[in-house]
Formats: C-alpha cells, structure tokens, sequence
C-alpha cells in the first residue's frame, strides 16, 4: 500500500490507498473509511470510496485545508484492515434467459462455453462491491472468470430495463433503475436494488460481498420480476 | 400556507436547495441550486436559511399566479422577469398581490434565476434534500425529482416579511464575466503535455451548446493527456476533465459520483457560481488558484451573509 493525500478541489482531498483494482484491497478500504468517518465527524460532508481511492469531502467552513490534511493522516495512522471483511452477504436471484439477456449467446460464443455453463460461472463465484456510482444503487461488483469477460456494447443500448444484470470486462452488475447502458445482458433480478423507503437505501454497499443465483420464470414472476423482453421496451 | 400557481413552465424549470449529501457512496448525485451563491442571496433577502427550497428557472419560460399577497424574492440571472408586465429586476424582494402574475421571458443577463418565498417552498425531503435531480427520480414537489409543471401549485409556510430589502452595488454579484475562473489544480495536474498546461490557462475557452446540470463542454485548443488510463474515483463539485478529445468538461451538481477521466483541477465555489450564469457560446478563461487563498476568499465571501 502507497498511500498519498491529493488535492482535487477547494473542500475535496483524495486519498489514494491503492494503483490496482484488487479484491484484497478492500478490507483496507473498509477499514480507512470507517476510520476517516469517525476523524472527520461531523465535518465531513460526504465519503466517496471507489476502488482504489477515498475521496473525502469536508466542511470547508469548519476545516482548513491543511486542518483537513491533519485529520487524514491522524486516522490512516497505524490502520489495519478490517478483518470483518465487508458488511452483508447478499444472494441476488437472477433469471437468465436470451429475452431479458440478449449477450448470454455472445458471451458463450466468445467463451466457447455452453450457455449453461456461462450461466452456472458467473452464479459460482462470490462477488466483491468494490464501488456505487453511475446511478443510485449501482454496484460495481467483481471480478468475474477471465473467461466470461467482454468489452462493452461498442453502441451503448438508450434504454436498460431495471434489474438488468451485465458484465463489462472483468465486472459484474445491476441496473437499479431504467437507464441507458453498455454492458452485456444475461439476466434480470427481481430484487429492488435502491429503494428509498429502506433503512440505509441501497441494498447493496461498498464491501458487501454477492452472489447470483439462477432461478426459473415462474419464481421471478413469483418474486414481482418484469418479464418484458429487451426489444420490446426499446 | 400561501400558493403560487403555475401557468407556464419548462423543463429547466426546478425546485432546488443547496443540495443532497451524505449519500455519495450509495451513487447518488449532489444535486442543488447551480449558483448556490445566487440561491443564498434570494433566501438571504427574505431572512431564510441559505439552503431553503428555492426555484431554479433557467433561461425563462415561467410564469406564476399568487393565490395570495406575498412577499417574495428574486436573485441570479436577469430573465426579464415581469409583474403584470411591469418589469422587475432582480436583487431583492418584492411584493406580489393576490392575482398579479410575476413572469420571465427572456435572458438579458445571465442564465438562472433564483425565485425563494418566505420559510422556503414547501417539498418533501428525499434522502435529506428537496433538490430535484430528473435522472435520478429524487425530489422536486412530488419528491419524484419531475420539474415543475404548468397548474402546479408551489405552496410556502413562512410569514411575509413587510420590509422589502435590496442589494445594494457592493453586494451584488457581478454576473459579467471579466475575471478568469479560479481553478484548484488536482492530482493529474503534472500529466498532461507542458503546452497543454499552457494553452489550458493561456488561451480562451468558449462554452459548447451541449451543457445541462451534469457539466458544461469548454471548447478550444485541445488538450493533452499523458499519464496512464485511470481507475474510476470521486468526482468533486466543479472537476474540469479532460476526456480523449481534449475538450474539457466542468463538472456541475448533478454529476455523476464516480468517473474515470483525468482532471486538470477543480473550479472554487465562487467560479462555479459564475459559469453557472453563463450561456452558451460566451468566453471564459481558467486561472490557476492556491488553494489556501482560494479557501480564504471563500471563507471570507460567506461573512456576507
């Protein structure tokens, strides 16, 4: 770990624990988070963690910048990784099929795989959120088989349908909400990722760990799914 | 309660505060007035806190009818506003009688106006804020993040103030742009070329038609990266970044959280509050800032109010 404190606006400094996305960076995240939460109190405004980097917005009223920088080194003293490894264990049920996930015969092509085979894959592994960002509730999650990794849509789709899961090279994740969207389709969740009413929002968090789970027609429907095909809600 | 009915609105139309916070980790964007210091002035004239709900109009188109006699307030952007065609100028609070309609037609100075009624508009909060973000489906009247539409009622629970206050010369911002806009240089600052660095705060800048809540395009001499691709990371209020075409991007309120292009800096609070007043195809120049003096002049412009 190399750890270095930038500059990157009047009241944001960014700290920058890591140069690669790695699954064992985040128990240091968790644990640098946590620590610059409880620094900063109630002059923090906001906590932006990404995969490799802490972004830590304080109130420039209260703080200044070299305040601010003092803080920062205070709490990343002596850190050590937060052995609790991350918050919740989350099982996403997903209904794979070509009508909600289009790419599940690119990504068997590409892989030579069956698309079972591609299916049972991406269900094995235990995921990592390494980040939320692009929409509420979007969970950059990884990292999937080398083998089921492919590029985005070189043409972004204008219109996702929530719940959509996809990959995006070693990445995996879900649409909370309809957006537009580049990432390879093989199935929908049923699960509400974002939910305003729900204690904490976002079903998911920075360093919940994931795993998919293949279910049938009948339990999505079961389970509130929106079965329209793709095409149909272009 | 007091209402305001609307008759005529935009799509640019929208309730806004000074923004969401403490959910940035969950992907959720900051939202909030464009020129927060504009916004603060219209609910400073009527003794609100700073932050209370006001209407952004951006560039016109909107017209409201009072159900009742009010006092109101009005900052930011010359949009030609009106009062049963009368003109009225912005900078200070005004009274509105039941029936009159207060009306803006077209921008004469600037691009957003800043409406606030006393006690501040009323609105649900969503995740601590009434700041309406389209994209997101967050706030606005409904707190489904809709702007405001036409036979809406904006309804308000403060007491009319009687003394109506006006900014005088001193305390009015400037929104002529002479001065070039400060710039916090940021972490990849020593990564592009020496004469990118020198045409970015050398050479002028001309605002692109493509700009929203999400950023305003800078177009002239593009720039040059050099370092290595980035790992996403937090994207701070005001970031410029620099995409593969070398056009910089100013990054405003409703931003996405997280974002892989590199960043020259990052404007100050006061730079924003003018580009924000900008229309599309005026000039700008960047300049770079030390952030401890940066800080002290923001610091000390929050004393005014």
């Amino acid at each position: 770990m190399k750890l270095r404190v930038e500059v990157v606006a009047l009241d944001c400094l960014m700290v920058r624990l890591f140069d690669e996305i790695a699954e064992a960076n985040m128990p240091w995240m968790l644990a640098a988070s946590e620590s610059l939460r409880a620094a900063f109190g109630e002059h923090l405004i906001d906590l932006v963690p990404s995969y490799t980097t802490l972004m830590v917005h304080y109130d420039l009223t209260a703080l200044s910048p070299v305040q601010a920088r003092e803080l920062i080194a205070e709490a990343l003293i002596d850190l050590s990784p937060n052995a609790r490894t991350g918050g919740k264990c989350h099982v996403l049920p997903v209904w794979y099929d070509l009508s909600v996930g289009p790419e599940l015969n690119l990504l068997s092509q590409r892989s030579g795989l069956a698309v079972a085979e591609v299916i049972r894959r991406h269900c094995e592994r235990e995921y990592q959120v390494f980040a939320l960002g692009f929409a509420p509730g979007f969970a950059f999650m990884g990292l999937v088989e080398e083998v089921l990794a492919a590029p985005r849509l070189n043409t972004p789709r204008k219109r996702v349908a929530a719940g959509s899961v996809g990959i995006a090279e070693r990445q995996t994740a879900a649409y909370p909400v309809v957006s537009p969207g580049g990432w390879n389709l093989i199935g929908r969740t049923p699960a509400k990722l974002f939910d305003r009413h729900r204690d904490g929002y976002s079903l998911m968090q920075p360093g919940d760990t994931v795993r998919f789970e293949a279910i049938g027609h009948a339990e999505f429907i079961n389970l509130g799914g929106d079965d329209t095909p793709l095409e149909a809600q272009a | 309660m007091s209402r305001l009915t609307i008759e005529a609105s935009t799509p640019l139309c929208l309730l806004q505060d000074a923004g969401r916070f403490g959910v940035r980790h969950l992907g959720v964007t900051q939202g909030g007035a464009a020129d927060w210091r504009s916004m603060s002035w219209a609910n400073w004239l009527l003794g609100n806190g700073l932050d209370a709900p006001v209407i952004e109009i951006t560039l016109g188109g909107f017209s409201v009818v009072a159900e009742d006699d009010c006092v109101l307030a009005l900052a930011g952007a010359d949009l030609g506003a009106q009062v049963n065609g009368e003109p009225l100028a912005p900078w200070r609070s005004f009274r509105l009688h039941k029936g009159q309609r207060l009306q803006f037609t077209q921008p004469l100075l600037g691009a957003r106006a800043y409406l606030a009624a006393p006690g501040g508009f009323d609105a649900p909060r969503v995740l601590g804020s009434s700041s309406t973000v389209v994209r997101e489906e967050l706030g606005g009247l409904d707190g489904m993040g809709r702007a405001l539409g036409r036979g809406e009622s904006l309804g308000y629970s403060g007491n009319s103030v009687m003394l109506l206050r006006e900014l005088s010369s001193e305390q009015r911002p400037n929104l002529n742009l002479n001065e070039p806009l400060d710039v916090v240089l940021g972490a990849q600052i020593g990564e592009f070329s020496g004469q990118s660095l020198f045409d970015a705060f050398n050479s002028v800048w001309s605002l692109d038609s493509r700009a929203d809540r999400m950023g305003i395009r800078l177009l002239g001499t593009p720039l040059q990266y050099q370092g290595k691709p980035m790992i996403s990371e937090g994207i701070p209020l005001g970031a410029v970044q620099v995409p593969p075409d070398g056009q910089p991007i100013v990054l405003l309120n409703d931003r996405q959280t997280i974002g892989g292009y590199p960043r020259l800096g990052a404007l100050t609070p006061l730079a924003l509050a003018r580009l924000a007043q900008c229309l599309p195809g005026a000039q700008v120049r960047l300049r770079p800032v030390v952030q401890e003096v940066a800080h002290r002049e923001h610091v000390e412009y929050l004393q005014r109010f």
